[in-house]
């Protein structure tokens, strides 16, 4: 072993040094998960549709849950009132009263599939089955004019649906506006 | 006389003393005034408690429940009563709520938080394993996305500083660094984003940049000193300072280490700004440099000309504050206001100022500037750039009116 590899093996000994005086110690208490209890857990769903279960629904079979389980706050057809509109409003968003529903405004589909199924009805969140949910998000999607209602909404349906107002979000971070 | 008698006696004088019935020598005054022995010094106060709560006469500080959505009592917000509050820490009891349905009943030996995805190692927590961890106190505020809002509106809202800007309230926080869990799961290399998700029925949750998780984000446990209130995340929250309060998401109970992110409901279809173009802004994570002036303002009176000083809070989500510059002659002059310490990083920071009021009407204003060189806008350029629908991330500056009556009011000036 020559002088300079020694020289470098004393550099590397004093950086481990320091970075275990710096780190900070933990202990451990975490338990492993299992596959079940991660998969009982995570109904996040992206727009990718990484996440989305199997199951289907059209907006045909959507009517009828949305009548039954979402109608009385958001009205007849998305109209709206008592709570949020979920239907109409496209072109408005430039206008000194912009009308923002999942038909105007949001971006992604798979949105209204992840929200309505942790969420939604509110006085019931997380009660509907995934194929309920799947009616209710074609049926939302249909109400606004963006599939048929025949189209079978799905795992792989779905995330390829193309929302609208899906350009018109400009992604700010990191570099910030000053 | 016997002791019962007696005792029935003291009390019934005491009772008439507090309701200001007791009739002093001095014609008019109070029966506190000297020479008179006020009666609260007549006989022994109050038994020891085992939680305090404020003193009953300042039962109107309270917060402002603003609607909730129709037809539920726990999806809106309560506001911070900025006006009758000093100093730059909130009460607990007073830190404005923020809950998008309700706020959970959580019993702390049960809740779980799961960390899992693009790791290593998933791992289940339980709130006493938590408890064993390093943690770290750090004093910040928190501020709600949509604070500050009404001033989009096209005319002045007849509004307290609490009711406008009540969305901000500031803490101590004591918890655990996030970068330690994921330390220990094992975060697989460049995985660029977390989903956290809550344990309310809402299950609200945001997608956080892995930068921040690894930076300043903490999982808090305490809030100036004692567990969390229920309401501000009991009984652990995600902490992400300087950052629009949703993404701070409470009971918090699932980690999950993301490619790219989720595109939750709110962060797409709330929590993004809409500017008058039709576009919207997303992502807007840090709350930019802001101030108001707290006292006197809108709802206050004046009670003649003479010396008065003005009080108010400045904070920024990118930094800290260097300066807040305050006008008393509706912006023709403006001078800088001491900056109460300690001046800390994404913390209020309070701010005074002496100011003789010469009996005219007039209009108060302050403007604070951080760090980063930000100073906060105008509201005319500030509308005339993002339009009157952004709903979130509002600060404009905040304008008083003082009439010649001493009215303090509310006004685009």
């Amino acid at each position: 072993m020559s002088m300079r590899d020694l020289a470098w093996g004393a550099i590397a000994l004093v950086a481990v040094g320091c970075a275990a005086a710096t780190a900070v110690e933990t202990p451990n208490l975490g338990r492993p998960a299992t596959p079940a209890e991660m998969s009982g857990w995570d109904i996040s769903v992206g727009p990718d549709g990484i996440g989305l279960p199997s199951g289907s629904g059209t907006a045909l079979k959507g009517a009828t849950v949305y009548e039954q389980k979402c109608q009385a706050c958001h009205a007849v057809k998305g109209g709206g009132q008592p709570n949020d509109r979920l239907v109409g409003g496209q072109g408005s968003l430039a206008g000194k009263a912009p009308v923002r529903t999942i038909g105007s405004y949001w971006p992604y589909a798979t949105t209204v599939f992840d929200y309505v199924r942790r969420a939604m009805p509110y006085t019931q969140p997380q009660s509907l089955t995934d194929d309920e949910v799947y009616a209710v998000t074609a049926y939302l999607l249909n109400l606004n004019g963006i599939i048929g209602e025949r189209d079978e909404m799905n795992a792989q349906t779905l995330p390829r649906v193309k929302m609208p107002n899906r350009d018109n979000f400009i992604v700010v971070d990191p570099a910030r506006r000053r | 006389m016997d002791e019962a008698k007696r005792s029935f006696l003291k009390r019934s004088i005491a009772l008439l003393g507090a309701s200001g019935l007791l009739t002093s020598r001095t014609k008019g005054a109070v029966a506190a005034e000297p020479p008179d022995v006020p009666p609260w010094m007549k006989s022994p106060g109050a038994g020891l408690n085992e939680y305090g709560a404020p003193a009953k006469y300042e039962g109107k500080v309270t917060r402002t429940l603003i609607r909730s959505q129709p037809g539920t009592t726990g999806s809106g917000a309560a506001r911070a009563p900025l006006e009758a509050l000093d100093g730059m820490i909130t009460p607990s009891g007073l830190h404005f709520e923020r809950s998008h349905s309700g706020v959970p009943d959580i019993d702390p030996d049960k809740h779980r938080l799961l960390i899992h995805g693009m790791v290593k190692r998933p791992l289940i927590f339980t709130v006493d394993a938590l408890m064993r961890y390093p943690m770290v106190s750090r004093i910040h505020f928190l501020e709600c996305a949509g604070n500050s809002q009404f001033l989009y509106q096209p005319t002045p809202p007849s509004l307290t500083a609490g009711q406008t800007h009540g969305l901000v309230s500031c803490s101590e926080w004591t918890g655990v660094p996030l970068r330690l869990l994921l330390e220990e799961a094992g975060v697989e290399r460049g995985a660029p984003w977390i989903l956290a998700e809550g344990a309310d029925a809402a299950a609200m949750s945001r997608s956080i940049p892995m930068a921040k998780a690894m930076d300043d984000a903490m999982l808090a446990l305490f809030q100036n000193g004692e567990r969390l209130r229920p309401e501000n995340g009991y009984p652990v929250r995600l902490f992400l300072p300087g950052w629009e309060g949703n993404m701070s998401v409470k009971w918090l109970r699932r980690l999950k280490v993301v490619p790219a992110p989720i595109m939750t409901k709110d962060e797409t279809s709330r929590y993004t700004d809409l500017q008058a173009d039709g576009k919207s802004l997303m992502f807007t994570y840090p709350m930019e440099v802001k101030s108001v002036i707290t006292r006197p303002s809108h709802g206050m009176t004046l009670k003649g000309s003479g010396l008065y000083q003005i009080s108010g809070i400045a904070w920024s989500g990118d930094g800290t504050i260097t300066r807040v510059e305050v006008t008393t002659d509706g912006g023709r002059t403006w001078v800088d206001a001491p900056l109460g310490t300690p001046v800390l990083p994404r913390a209020l920071t309070r701010f005074r100022l002496p100011w003789r009021w010469d009996g005219g009407a007039t209009v108060l204003k302050s403007r604070a500037t951080d760090d980063t060189g930000a100073r906060q806008p105008e509201r005319e350029p500030f509308i005339a750039e993002h339009g009157n629908n952004a709903i979130f991330h509002c600060n404009a500056i905040q304008a008083w009116s003082v009439a010649a009556s001493g009215e303090v009011k509310h006004v685009y000036a």
